[in-house]
C-alpha cells in the first residue's frame, strides 16, 4: 500500500521549515554588506537585472542610511522589488555579474539589500506613487500576476483607467500561488499588491476567465488597448497514458500549499519522486522534504548544466536531503489497486545532439510522483482571435515594445515567447508593455485633437 | 518634497551641492557633465593671473590613505592651480554660464598680494557674468611658496585687505575660502568678515605627509626619489573642518544675529547627504564637494539630493532654511557642561558576540569597569561603580548599538555617591577655586548656562 499521509511532522518542526529560508538583513549587516558595493561606473550589474534597477545608487542610499529613499529607487524601475528581491535567480542574474563576484567569488548580495529596503519602506507604510491625471483612456489586463499587475500600476501612474480581469478570486498570480513558501513569507505576495492596488485607477474583476467569460475582440471593442498577462495554465503530460491514483501536478500542489492555513494537513508521500529539472521541480522536490517526506529524487532527463534551474537552486534542493538523478526518464508507471507504487526509469545519453533511451531501465518505488516538466499556453483563451494573434512555439509572438500582431492587443510575461519565465522579467514585460501603451494612446490622442 | 533651492550670499542655485575648486572643475567638459549629473553648482578651478601657464609636476601628484577594504578615506594632493591658459577659462566659464544659467558658477581666483593684480584679475572674470568669486587663501602647497594660497589666508591683516580690495572692485559676492592650517581659525573669519566677504567657505586642505617610502627613503609618494607636504581632503577631515565651522558659528564677531551668522559654505570630507545634513546643521548654506567626486563619479549627487530631501520631509523641514543652523547654539565650552550628567555603559548581552574587546580597552587603558569572568564564566558586564561613562568600550565595539551609554536619572550615582539629577559646571563645582557661586554636591541646580 502507498505511504501518503498527512501531519507527518509536527507544528513546530513544520513553521521551522517554512519559515524565511534567508532571513532578511539587520541594519548592520545591511550597513556591513553595502558599504563592499564599489559603485561601478556603468555597472554590469545594472545591465544583468531585466528590470536595470539603479543598484549601485540604492546600495549607497542604504550606506548613507536612507533605506525608503533606497526603496523607491527600485520601485521606480521595478514594482514587484520586494517579491524579486526574494525570488530572483541572483546567481544568473545581477549577481551573478558583479564585479566583487568575478574578482572574489563574492558578490554583492543585492537581492537581500533590495529586500531590507523594500521591508524598510513596506513596513514604514510609505507610498511612493498616486494615479497620474486622467487621460480618459482605458486598458484592460488579463491576468493579476506579476506581468499584469505591474502594467496596471504603471498605467495607473500614467493616468489611465485600469481594469483587471482575473480567473482566480485572489490576484498575485504566481507569486501567490506559486513561489515557494519558505521565500515568500510574512505574506509578502498580498502585501505587494495592495501596495500596488493602494495607487488607485486600478479595479480587478475576479472570478473573469478570457476565453470564458470574455473574448479578446470584445475587449478591443470595450478597451483602448489591451494587455495580456494569463500565464501558462496547463502542465506538460508525462505521456504514459492512465495515471493511477498519486501521480499529481507539482504546481497544483504548490498551490494547495502556499494556501494551506495549516501545513499538516497536506498529505505527503513517504517516497517521493519529483519528474523535471526547473524551478517547479526544485521547490516541490524541496518543500515536500520540508513536509516531512523520508525520500526525495528529483529525475531529469538531461545532465546538471542542462537544467534550467540554477547551480544555486540545485544546491537547495540537495542540502534539504534531495537526491538528483540525471540523464534517467520515466517509461512506465507501476500501480497496486489503482494506486501508485513506482516507476519505471530508463537511461538516456545523447547521441549526435539527439536524446535517445539506453534501454537500460530500473525500477524505483515510490509513494507519489510529482510532474514538473514544464507548463504550456492555454490556446483556448485566445481562440476568438484566431490567426489574429501570431503564435511561435506555443506561445504568444510579441516585439521588443511587447506587442502582439493583433494592433491594439500587447502581451507579456510566461504567456509569451522566447521570455525566461522569471517574476522578474514579467514585471519588466508589464512595465514595457504600459510604456508602450501610453505612447500609443497619448499618440492617437494628439492625432484626435489636431 | 522638500525645495533644496538655495540663495547662498546672493548666489541662487536649485540644490546645494556644489562642486569644490578643484580638479572636478578645470574644464568645459567635466562641468557639463558635472551639471548634467545634477550638481546645483561649482566653484570652478583656481584662475591665476595672465602669463606663462602654470607647470603641474608629472610624477604622481595624488596619495591617499586607504581603510582596510581600500576605502579611500584621505586623500592628499600637490597639484597648483589650474594649468590651462586664462582666456581658454574664462571663455569656458562664461559659455558654461549661459547653457546653465540657473545653476551656481563661481570662480575660485588667486593672484599675488598686490591690489592692481586682484583688480585687474576681477574685471577679466566678470565678463564672463559667473554669479560670484572665492578667494582661495587656502592652498597649502607650490603656491604658498610663492606667497599666496595659504600664505595669505595664515596672515589675517593680508585676508582683510585683500577681500577689502575685491569688495571694491567687483559687484560679485566674494566667498573667502579659508585654510585649516592655523592655530585659531576664528583670526582669518573675523579678518574675512572685517573686510566685507559675503561668506566663508572652509576648509581647504590640512598639511600632510601621506607617508614614507621605507625602500626609497623618501615622502610616499614622491617626484623623483623626493617629496613634499601636500593637502590632506576626504572624510578623515571632516571632524576638523565641522570643528572649524562650528567655531565661526558660534562666536559673536562672525556671528550677526539677522543672518544667523555670514554665509558659510561647508566643505571636506562630504560624502552623503548626512554629511551634508551636519553641515548645514551647523549653519552652512550650501555644501562643496571634491574627493567624493574624484573617487566616485559625479552620479553620487543623486544619493545626496534624494537622502537629504528625504530626511528633510521626515523631520517635516521644507527649505534648507528651516533646520540650518540649529545645532549651533548646542556648541559650547568646556566650562559649561554639565558635571552632574551621568551615563553608564550598558552591554546588550544579546547582542554581544563576546569579543572582550571592551572589557580590555577599559581594563587595560581606563577604570577597569568591564568583567570578562562572572562565576568562572566568560562574560562582559559593566561594573556601575567605576563606570565613568567614558564611552570608550561602546566606540571598540564590533557591533553597532551593542554597548550604549545609558542616562542615569534617578538615585545616586554608585561611582561618586552623588546623587544625580543636579547641574552645576566648572562654573559652580566647589572644586573649581575660582568658581562664583559654589554648590555642593547631590542639589538638584537650577543654574542657567550664561548668557554669551
Ligand atoms: C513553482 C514555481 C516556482 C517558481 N519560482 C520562481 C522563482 O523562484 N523565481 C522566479 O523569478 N520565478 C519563479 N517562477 C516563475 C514565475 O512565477 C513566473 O515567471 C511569473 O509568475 C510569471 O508571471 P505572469 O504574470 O506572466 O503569470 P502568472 O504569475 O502565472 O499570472 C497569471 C495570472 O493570470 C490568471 N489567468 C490565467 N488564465 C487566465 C484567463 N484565461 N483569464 C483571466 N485570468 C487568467 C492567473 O490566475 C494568474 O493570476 C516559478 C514558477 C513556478 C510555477
Ligand atoms: C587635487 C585637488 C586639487 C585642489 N585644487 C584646489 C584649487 O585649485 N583651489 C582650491 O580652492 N581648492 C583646491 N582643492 C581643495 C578642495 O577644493 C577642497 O577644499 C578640499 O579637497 C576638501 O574637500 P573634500 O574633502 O571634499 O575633498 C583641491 C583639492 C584636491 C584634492
Ligand atoms: S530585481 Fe532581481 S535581478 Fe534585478 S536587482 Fe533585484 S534581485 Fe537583482
Ligand atoms: S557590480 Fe557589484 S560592486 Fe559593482 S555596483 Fe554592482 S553590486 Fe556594486
Amino acid at each position: 500500500m502507498p505511504d501518503i499521509k498527512a501531519g507527518r511532522l509536527d507544528g513546530g518542526s513544520l513553521s521551522d521549515n517554512f519559515s524565511d529560508m534567508l532571513p532578511g538583513f539587520a541594519r548592520n549587516e545591511a550597513r556591513v554588506a553595502a558599504e563592499r558595493c564599489l559603485f561601478c561606473h556603468d555597472a554590469p550589474c545594472v545591465k544583468a537585472c531585466p528590470t536595470s534597477i539603479d543598484i549601485p545608487l540604492f546600495i549607497r542610499q542604504i550606506a548613507a542610511q536612507n533605506p525608503i529613499g533606497a526603496a523607491r529607487t527600485i520601485l521606480d524601475q521595478n514594482i514587484m522589488g520586494a517579491m524579486c528581491a526574494r525570488v530572483c535567480p541572483t546567481e544568473n542574474l545581477c549577481e551573478g555579474v558583479c564585479v566583487r563576484e568575478v574578482s572574489e567569488g563574492k558578490a554583492i548580495e543585492i537581492g537581500r539589500l533590495q529586500r531590507y529596503a523594500t521591508d524598510a519602506a513596506f513596513d514604514a507604510g510609505r507610498q511612493f506613487y498616486s494615479a497620474g491625471a486622467s487621460t480618459g483612456r482605458s486598458v484592460a489586463v488579463v491576468g493579476a500576476g506579476p506581468a499584469g499587475l505591474a502594467c496596471a500600476h504603471k498605467l495607473a501612474t500614467l493616468g489611465h483607467a485600469v481594469t483587471v480581469f482575473e480567473a482566480r478570486d485572489k490576484a498575485g498570480g504566481l507569486n501567490e500561488f506559486g513561489i515557494a513558501a519558505y521565500k515568500a513569507t510574512h505574506d509578502i505576495a498580498q502585501r505587494e499588491v495592495d501596495y500596488i492596488m493602494a495607487v488607485g485607477n486600478i479595479t480587478i474583476e475576479h472570478g473573469k476567465r478570457l476565453g470564458r467569460d470574455i473574448t479578446v475582440a470584445g475587449l478591443r471593442r470595450e478597451f483602448d488597448a489591451v494587455f495580456l498577462a494569463m500565464g501558462l495554465g496547463e502542465t506538460n503530460d508525462l505521456g504514459l497514458g492512465d495515471e493511477p491514483a498519486g501521480v499529481l501536478d507539482a504546481v497544483d500542489y504548490i498551490a494547495a500549499l502556499r494556501q494551506a492555513p495549516d501545513k499538516a494537513a497536506l498529505p505527503v508521500g513517504r517516497r517521493v519522486v519529483v519528474i523535471g529539472g526547473g524551478m517547479t521541480a526544485i521547490d516541490i522536490a524541496t518543500q515536500t522534504r520540508k513536509l516531512g517526506a523520508a525520500e526525495v529524487t528529483i529525475v531529469y532527463r538531461r545532465g546538471k548544466e542542462q537544467m534550467s534551474a540554477s547551480p544555486y537552486e540545485q544546491d537547495v534542493a540537495q542540502t534539504h536531503g534531495v537526491t538528483i538523478r540525471h540523464w534517467m526518464r520515466p517509461v512506465r508507471l507501476h500501480a497496486q489497486a489503482g494506486a501508485l507504487s513506482g516507476v519505471d526509469l530508463e537511461y538516456t545519453r545523447l547521441e549526435e545532439g539527439k536524446l535517445v533511451g539506453t534501454g537500460e531501465i530500473v525500477t524505483m518505488p515510490c509513494d507519489q510522483v510529482f510532474k514538473a516538466i514544464g507548463q504550456v499556453f492555454v490556446p483556448a483563451d485566445i481562440a476568438d482571435a484566431g490567426a489574429g494573434i501570431t503564435m511561435q512555439s506555443g506561445r504568444i509572438l510579441i516585439d521588443a515594445e511587447r506587442r502582439t500582431s493583433w494592433a491594439g492587443v500587447w502581451a507579456g510575461g510566461d504567456c509569451v515567447a522566447g521570455g525566461q519565465d522569471l517574476t522578474v522579467t514579467a514585471v519588466e514585460d508589464g512595465k514595457q508593455a504600459a510604456l508602450s501603451i501610453d505612447r500609443t494612446l497619448r499618440g492617437t490622442a494628439a492625432q484626435a485633437a489636431e | 518634497m522638500a525645495d533644496l533651492s538655495v540663495n547662498f550670499a546672493g548666489i541662487r542655485a536649485p540644490n546645494p551641492f556644489w562642486l569644490a575648486s578643484a580638479p572636478p572643475t578645470d574644464k568645459e567638459y567635466n562641468v557639463v557633465r558635472a551639471f548634467k549629473a545634477g550638481w546645483g553648482g561649482v566653484v570652478w578651478k583656481t584662475l591665476g593671473e595672465e602669463g606663462p601657464p602654470i607647470v603641474n609636476v608629472s610624477g604622481p601628484r595624488y596619495g591617499a590613505m586607504h581603510a582596510s577594504d581600500r576605502r579611500v578615506i584621505g586623500f592628499n594632493n600637490i597639484e597648483l592651480i589650474t594649468d590651462r591658459p586664462l582666456q581658454v577659462n574664462l571663455e569656458e566659464i562664461k559659455r558654461v554660464k549661459k547653457e546653465w544659467p540657473d545653476r551656481a558658477m563661481v570662480v575660485s581666483l588667486m593672484v599675488p598680494c598686490d591690489e592692481e593684480s586682484w583688480k585687474k584679475i576681477l574685471q577679466r572674470v566678470e565678463w564672463t557674468e559667473c554669479d560670484g568669486v572665492e578667494l582661495n587663501f587656502g592652498c597649502p602647497h607650490g603656491m604658498s611658496e610663492r606667497g599666496m594660497g595659504a600664505a595669505v589666508g595664515q596672515v589675517p591683516e593680508y585676508v582683510e585687505m585683500v577681500t577689502r580690495w575685491c569688495k571694491q572692485h567687483t559687484r560679485m559676492p566674494v566667498i573667502v575660502k579659508l585654510t585649516p592650517n592655523v592655530g585659531n581659525i576664528l583670526r582669518p573669519a573675523e579678518a574675512a568678515v572685517k573686510g566685507g566677504a559675503d561668506a566663508v567657505s572652509l576648509i581647504n586642505t590640512v598639511n600632510s605627509m601621506m607617508g614614507v617610502d621605507l625602500d626609497a627613503m623618501s615622502p610616499w609618494p614622491h617626484v623623483g626619489g623626493k617629496g613634499t607636504h601636500g593637502g590632506m581632503c576626504g572624510p578623515v577631515v571632516k571632524p576638523i573642518a565641522l570643528n572649524m565651522v562650528a567655531e565661526i558659528a558660534r562666536t559673536p564677531a562672525t556671528r550677526t544675529p539677522a543672518t544667523r551668522g555670514i554665509a558659510m559654505s561647508g566643505i571636506g570630507g562630504i560624502e552623503s547627504w548626512k554629511d551634508a545634513a551636519e553641515y548645514m546643521a551647523l549653519g552652512c548654506g550650501t555644501v562643496q564637494v571634491c574627493t567624493a567626486a574624484m573617487v566616485y563619479g559625479f552620479k553620487i549627487v543623486e544619493e545626496m539630493k534624494a537622502g537629504l530631501s528625504d530626511w528633510m520631509d521626515t523631520k517635516g523641514y521644507r527649505t534648507i532654511e528651516d533646520f540650518r543652523g540649529m545645532a549651533a547654539p548646542k556648541v559650547t565650552d568646556w566650562q559649561h557642561l554639565n558635571l552632574d550628567y551621568v551615563v553608564k555603559a550598558h552591554i546588550d548581552q544579546d547582542l554581544c558576540i563576546s569579543c572582550g574587546r571592551c572589557h580590555i580597552a577599559c581594563e587595560d587603558t581606563s577604570h577597569q569597569a568591564i568583567t570578562n569572568l562572572v562565576n568562572g564564566v566568560r562574560r562582559f558586564e559593566v561594573i556601575e561603580e567605576e563606570c565613568v561613562g567614558c564611552n570608550l568600550c561602546a566606540v571598540v565595539c564590533p557591533v553597532e548599538n551593542c554597548i550604549t551609554m545609558v542616562e542615569m536619572t534617578e538615585g545616586v550615582d554608585p561611582r561618586t555617591g552623588i546623587a544625580v539629577g543636579g547641574h552645576r559646571t566648572w562654573m559652580e563645582h566647589p572644586n573649581n577655586p575660582m568658581a562664583r557661586n559654589p554648590q555642593a554636591a547631590g542639589v538638584a541646580g537650577t543654574v542657567a548656562e550664561p548668557a554669551e
